[in-house]
């Protein structure tokens, strides 16, 4: 990796970042505010050893957008998303929720957020209506609500045949929609989802598109990862471009791709287009 | 090939090391310990030089067969034991099955326990160093018998690692682990034999091995030192034949491995409606206690850690004199691994304790739901264990002192298991991994946290076991009385402490527990 390994600010430099940040920055956080973005993710650092993966993102998801994160493989998206939910504890930078530091107040941050993180396994010996139904009562929602709204998923997201099945015996693709389901139960105001249309049937993924589309309709935002620039272009409304652990372009479809194809703009920022040349022996 | 593998476990071995200071720490350990039995070991192989023929014949047989059994059993019950190459990883590759099989048996060598295996049975030459011919059979032997303990651990693990992989298995069969371990009856049978009859019985239970394939190549150069070719000639047979047969056997147990993988096997289970889920309460303590609880029946890798409750009873039925008071132990035995069973709770959800983490469920829903599950499967089990240890020795002034000894135990055992779970994860077997298999390199660090939460246990249950151990000895019932006062006590007062210290170090800590259990992955 390029990046020169800059040390991240120390803590009482983020605090002091952070407070400047929501007076500062007029669309960043505004405790509770209406302006309030979704999501923000200020100055955002996270190294592993040696090796800088995330290297100060920036990034602000207005509400109500239907939001792609793009990139190629290891640029930092996974790990981003990981510490915009919760999930990964950043070296540096912060997080605001709708407004609610992430960090600071973990508890009404996550009550409004959805995720489903990719590379990682689930409760897998439960049925899929077990997993869903669990992924409620954890939250603290009651009975009630819960059985309602897993029958209302399971039968959205076409897994009511295989419910009583153990999801250790789904499908990959099976196993993206009830982790979706699982993110979903507690109608939370920001979906936050690592590829989910990876290893899902084509009916199933517009199934999936139709659900998402009606959230967003209704005043729910969504953040998608993908590197699939077709889908990113035709089903978002706002982009980001993420490599090498930063931010090299983000605002809405039209503004980011500026003429071109998204494909095309994208790799022009990233560059590192080869010259489909130096594979001759790979001819049958 | 071969040499291609060898290479690559030890580049496991090194990476394995660079990953955290830890495990440096638990090979050095392991390092240490195998050092001091090499030297105590090889004092002893070399005093052996100047003993008569027939004493060292019985002495190293005895102790061949026994490391062969060690080998064999071993890896079965303990999960700490190595499984680096495991050879579904090699499925895609194009490897011979010979070369394959030679090099993981050679591979299974490198590591601590193969290594001090290997010279001490290459030891045994200097205890043979009685003329030419007693040297080479030394050398034959030695051989015959590292490859017994290497290929038998590894025919054996493959095998039986299918029969507990598959999906009949996970379903709740959970006791059919315990029908290897069985075998162990008829050698406790033979040990309880020497205890009561002495050392007499000694050579008796040596010439009876040295005749079956575990003794056999121990065997082979006192038939050549007393010039007894016939049997040399027989043994050696018996001995090659036996490595044979295990090749056999791990080929055959590998094939069926690689060809059906057990996760993919059997059709898929189904349970009707929500079961425990729906039934608890819908509160997410009720929730994390049924979905632990699903696990504990559905998970082979929970059912193997309950797998020595059942043996404790007949190992110490054979370590004490019949009838006697050492049954009492059974217990509070139970009741320490039992309670201690939840300490890799976190490390068991794997990368699925994301829920956890994103669900911002509260430490104390987490801890205490995972403790009431834990305590619904142990409670009635401790509890049967103690009334039915004080039935067979008929000691029934002594119900009180156990009660209290194996409820403070098992409580406290919790309350610390809650804490440990929290802070330190020690790498175990995956999710839908065999229960038996073990992470890279991680056995070192896996070992040295047991004995540290051992220890802190073991002092934390002082009170009541020292009371306890007072009131049985001396017939008190005051005492009694006073054992399960404090085991009540003083064990629900530490359960709650673990439980409440463990929940806020649960809700400081989640994303670096997330981050672990990532890493471990």
């Amino acid at each position: 990796m390029s990046t020169p390994p800059s040390p991240p600010p120390d803590p009482a430099e983020r605090r002091s970042d952070g407070a400047a940040l929501s007076t500062g920055a007029a669309s960043a956080s505004t405790p509770a505010g209406r302006a309030a973005p979704a999501l923000a993710l200020r100055g955002l650092w996270k190294r592993f050893g040696d090796n800088v993966a995330v290297a100060g993102v920036d990034l602000d998801v207005p509400a109500g957008s239907f939001f792609g994160l793009v990139g190629p493989n290891g640029a930092g998206k996974t790990t981003t998303l990981s510490m915009a939910t919760g999930l990964l504890r950043p070296d540096a930078g912060a997080v605001w929720v709708h407004g609610r530091p992430l960090w600071a107040d973990p508890t009404a941050a996550k009550r409004m957020l959805g995720v489903l993180p990719d590379g990682v396994r689930l409760f897998d010996r439960l049925t899929g209506a077990q997993l869903i139904t669990y992924a409620g009562l954890l939250r603290g929602m009651d009975r009630a609500t819960v059985t309602e709204r897993t029958q209302d998923l399971l039968r959205a997201l076409d897994l009511a045949a295989d419910a009583d099945k153990l999801v250790v015996d789904y499908s990959a693709g099976m196993t993206k929609k009830v982790a979706l389901a699982s993110a979903l139960i507690h109608a939370p105001r920001l979906l936050v989802l690592d590829e989910p249309f990876e290893a899902v049937d084509p009916v199933s993924a517009t199934n999936i598109r139709s659900i998402l589309h009606s959230y967003v309709a209704t005043g729910g935002t969504v953040i998608v990862s993908s590197h699939v620039m077709d889908l990113v272009e035709r089903m978002c409304d706002h982009v980001a471009v993420v490599a090498q652990g930063r931010v090299l372009a983000a605002g809405t479809v039209a503004d980011v791709r500026g003429g071109l194809s998204l494909e095309d703009r994208f790799v022009e920022l990233v560059g590192g287009r080869g010259t489909g040349e130096g594979l001759a022996w790979l001819r049958t | 090939m071969v040499a291609h593998l060898i290479r690559l476990k030890l580049a496991l071995l090194r990476n394995g090391l660079r990953r955290s200071p830890w495990q440096v720490v638990g090979l050095a350990f392991a390092a240490l310990y195998g050092l001091g039995i090499v030297v105590i070991a090889c004092a002893g192989l070399i005093a052996l030089a100047f003993v008569p023929v027939a004493e060292v014949t019985v002495a190293l047989t005895l102790a061949g067969a026994a490391a062969v059994v060690g080998w064999w059993v071993v890896p079965l019950v303990a999960s700490g034991v190595d499984a680096t190459l495991d050879p579904r990883r090699f499925v895609t590759f194009a490897v011979p099955r010979r070369q394959l099989l030679l090099g993981l048996g050679l591979a299974g060598v490198v590591g601590v326990p193969g290594a001090v295996t290997t010279l001490l049975a290459l030891g045994t030459v200097v205890s043979w160093f009685r003329g030419p011919a007693t040297v080479l059979a030394a050398l034959v032997g030695a051989l015959l018998g590292v490859a017994t303990c290497v290929v038998g651990a590894r025919a054996w693990t493959t095998l039986l690692a299918g029969l507990v992989g598959s999906r009949r298995f996970r379903e709740g069969a959970g006791v059919l682990l315990v029908i290897p371990l069985m075998l162990l009856g008829p050698l406790l049978s033979g040990i309880a034999a020497v205890v009561a009859d002495g050392a007499q019985a000694l050579p008796g239970i040596a010439r009876t091995l040295a005749w079956t394939p575990l003794g056999a190549p121990w065997a082979i150069p006192g038939d050549v030192a007393t010039g007894a070719w016939g049997s040399a000639l027989v043994r050696t047979l018996l001995a090659a034949a036996t490595v044979g047969g295990l090749a056999v056997v791990w080929s055959f147990a590998l094939t069926r491995s690689l060809e059906s993988p057990p996760a993919t096997r059997g059709a898929a289970a189904r349970t009707r409606g929500l079961g425990l889920i729906g039934r608890l309460p819908g509160t997410p303590t009720g929730a994390v206690a049924a979905r632990c609880l699903v696990y504990w029946v559905r998970d082979p890798r929970y059912a193997a850690s309950l797998v020595i409750v059942p043996l404790l009873p007949v190992l110490l039925h054979f370590v004490g004199s019949p009838g006697g008071a050492v049954m009492l132990a059974v217990a509070p035995l139970s009741a320490f691994l039992m309670g201690w069973s939840i300490s890799a709770d976190v490390a068991y959800d794997g990368t699925a304790f994301w829920l956890q983490v994103s669900s911002a469920v509260s430490g104390r829903a987490d801890r205490a739901g995972r403790v009431v599950a834990a305590a619904v499967i142990s409670v009635p089990l401790t509890l049967a264990l103690a009334v039915g240890s004080v039935w067979w020795t008929d000691r029934w002034d002594a119900l009180l002192a156990v009660l209290g000894m194996s409820i403070g135990i098992l409580l406290t055992a919790l309350g610390l298991s809650s804490v440990v779970s929290a802070r330190f994860l020690y790498p175990v077997p995956q999710s839908g991994q065999s229960p038996f298999s073990s992470s890279t390199g991680g056995s070192g660090v896996n070992l040295l946290t047991q004995l540290v939460g051992w220890t802190v246990l073991t002092l934390l249950v002082l009170p009541e076991l020292v009371v306890g151990v007072l009131a049985i000895v001396r017939g008190d019932a005051g005492l009694g009385l006073a054992t399960l006062a404090v085991g009540l006590v003083l064990g629900a007062v530490l359960l709650v402490a673990g439980v409440l210290l463990g929940a806020r170090l649960f809700d400081r800590r989640g994303p670096e527990l997330m981050q672990q259990v990532v890493a471990m992955a």
